[in-house]
């Protein structure tokens, strides 16, 4: 029989204003098992685990119930007070009655009633637990980093200062990401490749990182400290070793009329290219599906013009596994499509362009030379029109729901360049809210307006169309209150971002989960911003949620630092609540084999002793480091034979009884 | 038919290929047939094989294909998917067994005999598609086809899924009709709520819980079952409350689902008549609805519907959100 | 037998600890009220959920079981709530055959991030077994005296 403590938190007034605490200790002690039960303000803090401590001691506990919050709050917290105390930390259950309970329930009676019955399932099923202890894994001395943009870039660079081994995968055949791309960054108007390229160049030169461009991770298997990781390295036909990034090649391909993606298509690019002259690694590599030499089998003018003798044509994808004790998710994010969105005239007139579009516009490596010119007919433009939220805060389910946070300052920035290079531009922004929290942003934004007389709207642009040659902008002025129709010779959409088309497949493999807009879920968005929910997988950069530089590489080192800790340590302490097997019982179906995810269990033939007869039998096995305690295999197996420790199939049981009373 | 098994099994026997075999012998009455274990060429005088040996021998290796030596067990057609089922669940070792596949045109069921007012039955032959059966009041006729088991009324036709040779005649033939297995399932899913939980509750409150069907079940194989360990907190004994037979019942059903082969000894075996191979077709019938079509022991190398899924399976809302009749 | 105006049903509800028990825990800290029948328990996933539980529930007097897990495609062990889901769909198939209300049994699931969807899924959950009244087809009627 066990002898257990119930400590029951009011939490201050979140638990005791609504559920009659008293009640519940009363309640409790009438339950079988039960030595001790008591109340207290708050459970959690260094008095209540003193009452809790004392409690233990002085009654003799073998096991202990607090009812307060959410065990994803605070049961860490209380089986490190039992554990204090000298009770196995596995002896610990929660009753949530915060969250599932008085936070949710008005009427007193009723959420008093519902705290206790709580209360009573937790007693039953503390009164079969079982002290579990946790058993140790190793750490592979080395974090991957998929993405090769400033947030996978800060990452990798803060982890290889701390001395461990980092590899980046990049999907692109250089690193550098969208930052690569911007032409100035706000709110400082530094340009972006003069910040972003040493960066690049000291991930290239330091020994610790290994990069892997053109690449992408195929498999992840394995679990925190222990991940075995499969990463398709595609085939450039350019040898990595010998391209000396000359660029001759470039000029003698025949075959231009790729889409220049660094560009964002503005352009053109050679089937061999090197997307831009500060890329890492500064390599060529050739576009297959455009190059002559694998269309037709004629041409190799490439092969014939380098003087290194890197072009193979002949090279093919490779395929290289490796072991990781921690993976960094830092796939970053794309503009959406703008297909759903007719009304702006983006798929149709050249002179609508994306923000990101007008990035590359604006950058003397761009299309024009860094001249704000008119795609349709290389003019000077004079006046631009900016449109704000296009699929940003959309709710009718054409765009995103959420905002996409740098849009506005991005804009800001955009007006200010062009007010400030082409004064006789006029610009006009449509805005729904101007949102410019962060540090000397609303400055930035107030000089927008204030110094450099950008023309800010409040309204929506109902739609864009094309007259007389003109570019006309239908929009209501929702402060003047009157319907509004502008001649304009550019559109600038602020295109709303989305999680990388990469993220949710990639998400799959590592188990980490994603929310409804494909944005990796945090750990806690408030406590635990950088880590996902499953153990070892962290989080850098957009794929967690929209953001704009500094907020990237702020959330990239502190996902470097726990990286950085985790790496550190020489033994993780694993999860006690695994599968177990009862040898008496397996019948040796393999039915729990073919359904657990991590091939944990196995088979052997084993002499057992069945009451007295001594016989070999197929029996399963259960590797408790790379069981994770999902319980799949313990409903497959008819006989009860296995089951999962913490989680009996009695302990359960027993929670539905006490539920049911 | 039961002559050239006979001599043959002798043959194995006496050139030391086999060292015992399982078949049947008489039972207390002509009609009933027990399986039986022969441990010498002698032993096989009393072997039969007639209309009335239904009973399912696969189960029955599992504790005797002892390593030494190997056994030889008769299958018909059907108790060869068992077999199989018992292969994948490496409950037996192929290695210790010799099997002959024997053939089967179907067993009769005594009792439909007897439902067609024929008493003090006292010997049954068959001549054609004829059974003739001699009774204290003279001999009388009636088509085999109208007195077959349940179980053979969805045949799941004559061809042997294992087997390391045969003696059968009919190997080929396919059933006459087995697209009449799922009319009763069909009906039941056709009837009300009410009316189905009028048919069960009268039904499942015929078991007296003498776990007949999961004896002779060669799914239910479990070396100990959870409704026996007293550690598993649902060990209960019957009619303890009106919920537990259902129970018993459900779990079973589902403890087989998917690796149930349909061979009906549950039904043909429960001394209360319970038409017990309802609830597994039921099972099989939506495995093989929502989930594809699955015949659990044709192949031994297969896995089960309940051991996989596909990303784009049905939602369990499907079932919940379903018109209520 | 008890007035169905002062009818409080039983309501178990098995939550993934990765997904669901979160999603109930956003529901709470965002104050989205459901009514106090239902009880969660908590399982580590979906696929950890017995059918024998859910049984188990009803014999004891239980008058709805819902099970809820991350959505598939994001178990947090992968591929657990693709098996709870034949098994369920199966189970409550089986359930249904015996003649026993469909109503009283339920698959959702329901992500960390929703908090609301886990509140709407249990007002609306009860309000069903409100509709269908007590549970007496599957109740065990001798605990009950």
């Amino acid at each position: 029989m066990q002898k257990i403590g119930v400590f029951v938190c009011w939490c201050g007034s979140n638990i005791a204003a609504t559920v009659d605490v008293a009640e519940v200790v009363q309640a409790v002690k009438t339950q079988p098992g039960v030595a001790f039960a008591t109340d207290y303000q708050y459970m959690c803090s260094e008095a209540g685990q003193s009452i809790i401590k004392n409690a233990i001691k002085e009654h003799d506990l073998t096991g202990i119930v607090v009812c307060s919050c959410s065990p994803r709050m605070h049961e860490a917290t209380f089986r490190k007070t039992a554990q204090a105390a000298g009770l196995n930390p596995y002896m610990v259950e929660i009753a949530n009655i915060r969250e599932h309970c008085s936070w949710i329930h008005k009427d007193k009676n009723e959420a008093t009633q519902k705290a206790i019955i709580l209360a009573n399932a937790a007693v039953a099923k503390v009164n079969l637990n079982a002290p579990l202890v946790q058993g140790e894994s190793s750490v592979t001395k080395r974090a991957l980093v998929i993405g090769g943009g400033i947030a996978g870039i800060q990452t990798a660079l803060d982890i290889a200062e701390a001395g461990y081994e980092v590899d980046i995968v990049e999907k692109e055949p250089t690193i550098g990401g969208k930052m690569a791309q911007l032409d100035k960054t706000f709110p400082t108007l530094d340009c972006s490749a003069c910040i972003l390229t040493p960066k690049m160049v000291d991930v290239a030169a330091n020994e610790n990182i290994t990069l892997y461009t053109y690449s992408e991770v195929e498999q992840v298997k394995g679990f925190v400290g222990n991940f075995s990781v499969t990463i398709k390295k595609k085939a450039r036909y350019v040898k990595e070793d010998l391209c000396t990034g000359c660029g001759e090649c470039m000029s003698k391909c025949p075959s231009k009329k790729g889409k220049d993606e660094f560009n964002c298509g503005l352009n053109n690019r050679t089937a061999i290219n090197i997307p831009f002259a500060q890329a890492i690694p500064n390599v060529a590599y050739i576009d297959a599906e455009q190059c002559i030499k694998f269309k037709t089998g004629k041409c190799g003018l490439c092969e014939k013009t380098c003087s290194a003798n890197a072009i193979d044509y002949n090279q093919k994808d490779e395929i290289i596994e490796r072991e990781y004790g921690a993976i960094v998710m830092a796939t970053g994010y794309e503009p959406i499509k703008l297909d759903k969105f007719d009304e702006y005239q983006y798929s149709k007139h050249p002179d609508v362009i994306t923000s990101l579009e007008l990035e590359r516009i604006m950058n003397a490596a761009g299309p024009t030379g860094g001249t704000l010119l008119k795609m349709s007919d290389k003019e000077h433009p004079h006046s631009v029109t900016f449109i704000q939220c296009v699929g940003s805060r959309d709710i009718s389910g054409r765009g995103k729901p959420y905002c996409s946070k740098i849009c506005c300052m991005y804009t800001a920035k955009h007006a200010m360049l062009i007010r400030d290079k082409y004064p006789d531009v006029e610009v006009n922004v449509f805005y729904i809210d101007v949102r410019t929290p962060g540090k000397n942003f609303d400055e930035f934004y107030r000089r927008a307006v204030e110094e450099y007389g950008v023309n800010y709207i409040k309204g929506q642009v109902g739609k864009v169309y094309e007259k007389d040659g003109h570019l006309v902008v239908q929009a209501v002025d929702l402060i003047a209150n009157k319907q509004l129709v502008l001649d304009t010779d550019m559109v600038v959409l602020a295109t709303a971002i989305e999680p990388s088309k990469t993220a949710r497949d990639l998400a799959s493999m590592l188990t980490a989960s994603i929310d409804t807009n494909d944005f990796i879920t945090e750990a806690h968005p408030k406590l635990r911003p950088v880590e996902s929910p499953t153990a070892g997988i962290f989080l850098s950069g957009v794929c967690q949620g929209p953001k704009d530089i500094p907020e990237t590489v702020s959330q990239a080192g502190a996902a470097a630092a726990k990286v950085i800790g985790l790496l550190a340590k020489d033994k993780l302490l694993t999860n006690p609540c695994v599968a177990h097997s009862d040898e008496l019982l397996c019948n040796g179906c393999s039915q729990c084999e073919k359904v657990c995810p991590y091939g944990a269990i196995s088979y052997i033939d084993k002499e057992v002793n069945d009451h007295g007869v001594r016989e070999t039998r197929r029996v399963a096995q259960v590797n408790e480091a790379l069981c994770q305690g999902c319980g799949a295999c313990t409903v497959t197996c008819p006989s009860g034979a296995m089951d999962l420790k913490g989680f009996t199939n009695r302990q359960i049981m027993a929670e539905v009884d006490a539920i049911c009373k | 038919m039961q002559e050239v098994i006979k001599k043959r099994v002798k043959e194995l026997f006496d050139n030391n290929t086999i060292v015992r075999a399982i078949g049947w012998e008489n039972g207390e009455f002509f009609y009933d047939h027990t399986p039986a274990v022969f441990d010498s060429a002698a032993d096989m005088d009393v072997f039969v094989y007639d209309n009335f040996c239904a009973s399912n021998l696969s189960k029955y290796l599992i504790n005797h294909c002892a390593p030494e030596g190997k056994t030889l067990v008769l299958l018909k057609p059907c108790d060869t998917y068992s077999f199989n089922q018992l292969l994948t669940e490496h409950r037996i070792n192929k290695d210790n067994i010799y099997i002959i596949g024997i053939g089967c045109d179907g067993m009769v069921d005594i009792d439909k005999i007897r439902a067609l007012g024929i008493k003090g039955i006292t010997k049954i032959t068959q001549n054609g598609d004829e059974l003739v059966i001699d009774t204290m009041y003279g001999e009388k006729k009636c088509k085999k086809a109208d007195v077959l088991l349940e179980k053979c009324l969805s045949c799941k036709g004559k061809k042997h899924m294992i087997y390391d040779e045969l003696i059968s005649e009919n190997e080929d033939e396919m059933p006459q009709d087995a697209s009449k297995r799922f009319d009763l399932v069909n009906e039941l899913e056709n009837m009300t709520s009410e009316e189905r939980f009028a048919f069960w509750q009268n039904e499942l409150s015929k078991c007296i819980r003498c776990n007949a069907c999961r004896n002779i079940c060669p799914a239910c194989s479990c070396r100990k079952c959870v409704f026996d360990n007293s550690a598993s907190g649902v060990a209960s004994k019957a009619n303890a409350d009106s919920f537990e037979e259902k129970m018993f019942h459900i779990i079973r059903a589902f403890h087989v689902a998917g690796r149930c082969t349909d061979c009906g000894e549950c039904t043909r075996v429960c001394p209360q008549g319970i038409p017990l191979h309802l609830l597994n077709r039921k099972f099989i019938k939506d495995i093989n609805t929502l989930y594809g079509e699955y015949q659990a022991g044709e192949t031994a190398d297969q896995r089960g519907p309940l051991t996989d899924y596909t990303q784009q399976d049905v939602e369990p809302t499907f079932i919940s959100d379903k018109e209520v009749k | 037998m008890q007035v169905n105006s002062e009818f409080k049903p039983k309501i178990v509800a098995f939550c993934c600890n990765w997904c669901s028990y979160a999603g109930a825990d956003l529901a709470g800290s965002s104050r989205l009220s459901y009514p106090a029948d239902v009880k969660i328990i908590k399982v580590p996933c979906s696929c950890r959920v017995n059918p024998l539980f859910v049984l188990r529930a009803f014999e004891k007097g239980a008058d709805g079981v819902i099970i809820c897990g991350c959505h598939p495609g994001d178990c947090h062990y992968s591929t657990g709530n693709y098996y709870a889901r034949r098994r369920m769909t199966l189970l409550f198939s089986m359930l249904d055959y015996l003649g026993i209300e469909k109503g009283r049994t339920r698959v959702e699931w329901v992500s960390a991030a929703e908090g609301v969807k886990f509140s709407t899924v249990m007002n609306n959950f009860v309000s069903k077994i409100y509709q269908l009244g007590e549970n007496v087809k599957l109740g065990d009627l001798r605990c009950r005296k």
